[in-house]
């Protein structure tokens, strides 16, 4: 299976996405005015500053041309993985409900954060198993899991919420200590922790590539289109 | 001939003295016109002619087996094998970030990172080193940290280069001058590194970037080059404003036309703007440059010849491309949304002329610009008396050895630094296998399973009560934190941060400081790669503790056995490696207790700690060491404690006889841990394990207090 990962000006974490994706399958980089996801198997936005955050974080990435394709692709099933700068991204272009806020702090926090793993059987999360706790750092400014009270019930029991900030680990204020959410279809996820930044025991931990090799299981299915 | 008793004071206002301003008349045969005088006072200011220190640099050793590239190009670089060179320099960014911090800070983060992509290195790391007055008792130092910080976060994070490592040290002399002092490291295959001397005449000079403004119009002779005092803040203006996203794209632009092999050199712009990078690429290639400024993108029209000539706008290259090369050139900027515009040309005539369309605004030797401004001898004298005072006391010296130990991990210049390096992004790029408080020293991977270590420091306290032995301290600190995670010592850079050095007292601190750094240096076999200096680092109330900051770079041969700083085995020994004998001189408890500081460190056996070092890193190098700490600020029951915190585990200790817990010796010895065969030979005084830390007869603390009251120190303040 093959990975895409999009590269816009300002990227910072593509590549870290491109190694860690490498490691469970194939993965090119795609360019943000090409208007061609190249048949790729699953898209990853990454994380970074994509145009210097200005304006708003992800506010004038989800105009790049290829996130018209993104979208096409998320429509129509494909998996797609927001990361940080990536989940910013994919809320602005509505494909995931909710929106990313400054974090309480109004800083920058790095931090490695311990995660609980609400579903197992997602796309995303399914190589994790018993896994139900992950180490994953986090690294953002503008972090904090917003939605309206009656979304954020609809998200929860409708099991949207995939990934959550163990007690004690929220680092931004995020509401319902969210990390990470899908769409209601299940193919479009975004979380702020970095999982391609624990993917090797000599940078860290590994849990991260559990999300990357769920990703390659699902596809390896054949499930998607 | 025309003198400067019968002109008006412009060049005094621009930084120039009358004597100065009579050679250059003298060296050109006539007055200097507007725009050349701007330009001239730029290049003749201490910041960019080193007018005060170049002599004194000749002293440091600057050749050794691994050294690439030395001092004089934008970064030193240093083989670190498998056909890699690794680039770095560190650089202060002082006056502009007193006025201004978050963009002081931020932009000296971007001007360091452009130095080394500069010589075609991609930024793989950034270390800082931070100084400021008290934050408990200076409203001032907490807003000028909190903006700092702010500031480097800002910049780093968002153009995707780790902040892996750095120091703070607050004194009270340090309130009103803060020292902001970045380090970046870069990676680069060794052919791809490009050196910035222009050459080939015919070819074109392309300016590559952001559009140019009237920012930062003076900073190197207005800010950088003489003492802080009243009104600073109108010389705002003269503060330059980072934009990391333009630099982001800038980098990997510049990286793809060096892939590309489409550029002859490349230089950044950085003080003094377009004219010092033009005449220094000029002079390097004994070539001379014609430059249109009339062609220079601007950020506002109605820019003068000389505010485009000395500009210090942010984000901006300047390279030399062969004329069938340009449109490619611009075909990759334009990819990577980053402006590129042939500016000027490259001739044999050793001048640089500046046109603005039809005229000429400027026609100088590029000799007069680079090479003629007159060097000066420092007068150095001793001190009569103590130059600094001592800090109110916050210990009566009647406390326990528990409440002094808690006391000194609760203090500035010891805490945690937790809630500042969590506002930086150490991870990105993937390399970094120690992170902030996980060992000694950073530590980064290469390709093919070795690592690169990394560490910055320089003790200004230290210094102060004894230049020469303090800067030993400093090299050798460093030298002891690459040891820690079994690096060898490849090369160092070092930002020399002083106070005005027309005054006797503080050129005698130059003069010894750069003595003990080039003392240390040679018993360690450790070159200068680069540097920069930064002085008139005064205010009202005097200057700075004289802080030579020493960065230095390593090589490991196995990045999965770097070591680590934290106890990590209950049952494991501990011991004390190398010659150990501290003072209480220039200590931390000095300090606390108020002392001034002032005295003769303890006397260093640079061999007998330059063995010690290498039988630490051989030990962290075969695997057999649990953990090794350097021993340093607050003495040996710091140390301890540190290594308890960071492995969340106790240890009892005996401490050796006549040795006091909180006594003073920097870069000399360890705190090391293993089983009993790995610790042969050196003196054992304890035993990992338990949840307390005690210190046999002297104190018991439970680790968790420990960790608490070292997490209490820098809280609140950032």
């Amino acid at each position: 299976m093959r990975f895409g990962v999009i590269r816009f000006p300002g990227s910072c974490d593509e590549v870290d996405a491109l190694l860690a994706a490498r490691r469970a399958g194939e993965a090119v980089i795609l360019w943000h005015s090409d208007r061609d996801l190249h048949g790729v198997d699953a898209v990853i936005v990454p994380g970074g500053f994509s145009y210097g955050d200005y304006l708003r974080a992800g506010a004038i990435a989800r105009f790049a041309p290829v996130m018209e394709e993104v979208t096409e692709f998320a429509h129509a099933g494909g998996i797609v993985l927001g990361i940080c700068n990536g989940f910013q991204v994919l809320c602005e272009a509505g494909l995931l409900p909710g929106a990313l806020l400054p974090n309480t702090s109004l800083k920058f926090v790095f931090r490695q954060v311990d995660l609980e793993v609400v579903r197992t059987d997602t796309p995303f999360t399914r190589a994790c198993g018993d896994r139900h706790r992950l180490s994953i750092p986090v690294k953002h400014t503008t972090g904090r899991f917003y939605a309206p009270d009656q979304q954020l019930r609809q998200l929860e029991s409708d099991g949207q919420v995939l990934l959550r900030y163990a007690p004690g680990h929220n680092p931004n204020g995020s509401l319902r200590d969210i990390a990470g959410v899908c769409n209601e279809a299940g193919n479009v996820f975004g979380l702020m922790p970095h999982p391609e930044h624990a993917v090797d025991p000599l940078t860290g931990s590994t849990d991260g590539l559990l999300l990357f090799e769920s990703i390659r299981a699902h596809v390896g299915d054949g499930v998607t289109v | 001939m025309v003198t400067a008793s019968s002109r008006d004071s412009r060049h005094r206002e621009l930084g120039l003295t009358d004597s100065e301003y009579d050679l250059i008349v003298d060296r050109l045969g006539r007055e200097p016109g507007d725009t050349e005088l701007a330009m001239l006072s730029l290049m003749w200011s201490e910041h960019c002619a080193y007018k005060h220190s170049r002599k004194l640099l000749r002293r440091l050793p600057t050749e050794g087996p691994f050294v690439l590239m030395g001092p004089g190009e934008n970064a030193g670089v240093v083989d670190v094998g498998g056909g890699l060179g690794v680039a770095f320099k560190v650089e202060s960014h002082n006056h502009p970030s007193a006025v201004e911090p978050f963009q002081g800070a931020a932009t000296g983060v971007g001007g360091i990172l452009r130095d080394v992509f500069a010589v075609g290195a991609r930024p793989i790391a950034v270390l800082d080193s931070l100084r400021f007055g008290e934050p408990a008792t200076s409203e001032r130092s907490r807003y000028l940290l909190e903006r700092a910080v702010a500031g480097i976060g800002h910049y780093g994070n968002s153009i995707g280069v780790p902040t892996v490592g750095g120091e703070i040290y607050f004194e009270a002399s340090y309130d009103q001058n803060c020292l902001i002092n970045a380090m970046c490291l870069g990676l680069a295959p060794q052919e791809r590194l490009i050196r910035s001397a222009a050459a080939g005449p015919g070819n074109l000079l392309v300016l590559l970037g952001a559009l140019t403004g009237r920012d930062g119009i003076g900073g190197a002779s207005v800010l950088a080059s003489a003492e802080l005092g009243e009104g600073d803040a109108a010389k705002r203006p003269s503060v330059q404003i980072g934009d990391p996203f333009a630099e982001k794209k800038l980098l990997e632009c510049c990286l793809e036309l060096l892939e590309s092999e489409l550029l002859v050199s490349l230089q950044d712009l950085g003080a003094a703007g377009l004219t010092s990078s033009s005449s220094e690429m000029a002079s390097k290639g004994g070539v001379g440059l014609d430059i249109d400024v009339a062609r220079v993108p601007l950020r506002e029209p109605g820019l003068e010849p000389f505010e485009i000539m000395v500009s210090e706008s942010q984000e901006r290259m300047l390279c030399v491309v062969e004329p069938a090369h340009v449109d490619d050139v611009i075909a990759v900027c334009e990819r990577w949304e980053t402006l590129a515009t042939p500016i000027g040309t490259v001739n044999d005539s050793g001048r640089l002329r500046v046109l603005s369309g039809d005229s000429v605004a400027a026609d100088l030797p590029v000799s007069i610009l680079v090479d003629d401004c007159p060097l000066y001898e420092l007068e150095p004298a001793p001190p009569a008396r103590p130059l600094y005072r001592a800090s109110p006391p916050a210990l009566t010296g009647e406390e326990s050895a528990a409440e002094t130990l808690l006391a000194l991990l609760a203090s500035p210049n010891i805490a945690s630094r937790r809630p500042v390096f969590e506002q930086y992004d150490p991870v990105v790029q993937s390399r970094t296998v120690r992170r902030p408080e996980q060992a000694d020293a950073a530590v980064l991977a290469l390709p093919g399973g070795g690592a690169i270590a990394v560490s910055i420091d320089g003790n200004g306290r230290r210094v102060a009560c004894d230049p020469r032995a303090g800067a030993i301290e400093a090299v050798f600190e460093c030298a002891a934190n690459l040891a820690c995670v079994g690096a060898t010592a490849l090369g160092l850079t070092n930002c020399l941060n002083f106070g005005n050095p027309e005054k006797p007292h503080v050129a005698w601190q130059m003069v010894e400081a750069v003595a003990g750094i080039a003392d240390a240096c040679e018993a360690l076999a450790v070159p200068v790669v680069g540097g920069n200096v930064s002085l008139y680092n005064e205010a009202p109330a005097g200057p700075i503790f004289p802080t030579p900051v020493i960065g230095m770079v390593g090589r490991l041969p196995d990045a999965a056995r770097a070591g680590r700083l934290g106890f990590a085995r209950a049952g494991d020994l501990i011991a004390i490696a190398g010659p150990f004998e501290p003072s209480a001189v220039g200590s931390e408890l000095g300090k606390l207790l108020g002392r001034e500081p002032a005295g003769e460190l303890p006397p260093m056996d640079m061999q007998a700690v330059r063995d010690a070092h290498d039988s630490v890193r051989l030990k962290v190098n075969a695997g057999a060491l649990q953990n090794a700490h350097d021993i340093a600020e607050g003495g040996l029951a710091v140390a301890l404690a540190e290594c308890c915190i960071a492995g969340r585990v106790g240890a009892t200790v005996r401490l050796p006889e006549g040795v006091d817990p909180f006594a003073e010796a920097l870069g000399c010895a360890f705190v090391v841990s293993g089983a009993p065969e790995a610790l042969e030979g050196l003196t054992i005084i304890g035993r990992v394990g338990g949840d307390r830390l005690e210190l046999e007869g002297r104190l018991n603390l439970a680790v968790s207090d420990l960790r608490e009251a070292r997490e209490r120190g820098l809280s609140g303040y950032v």
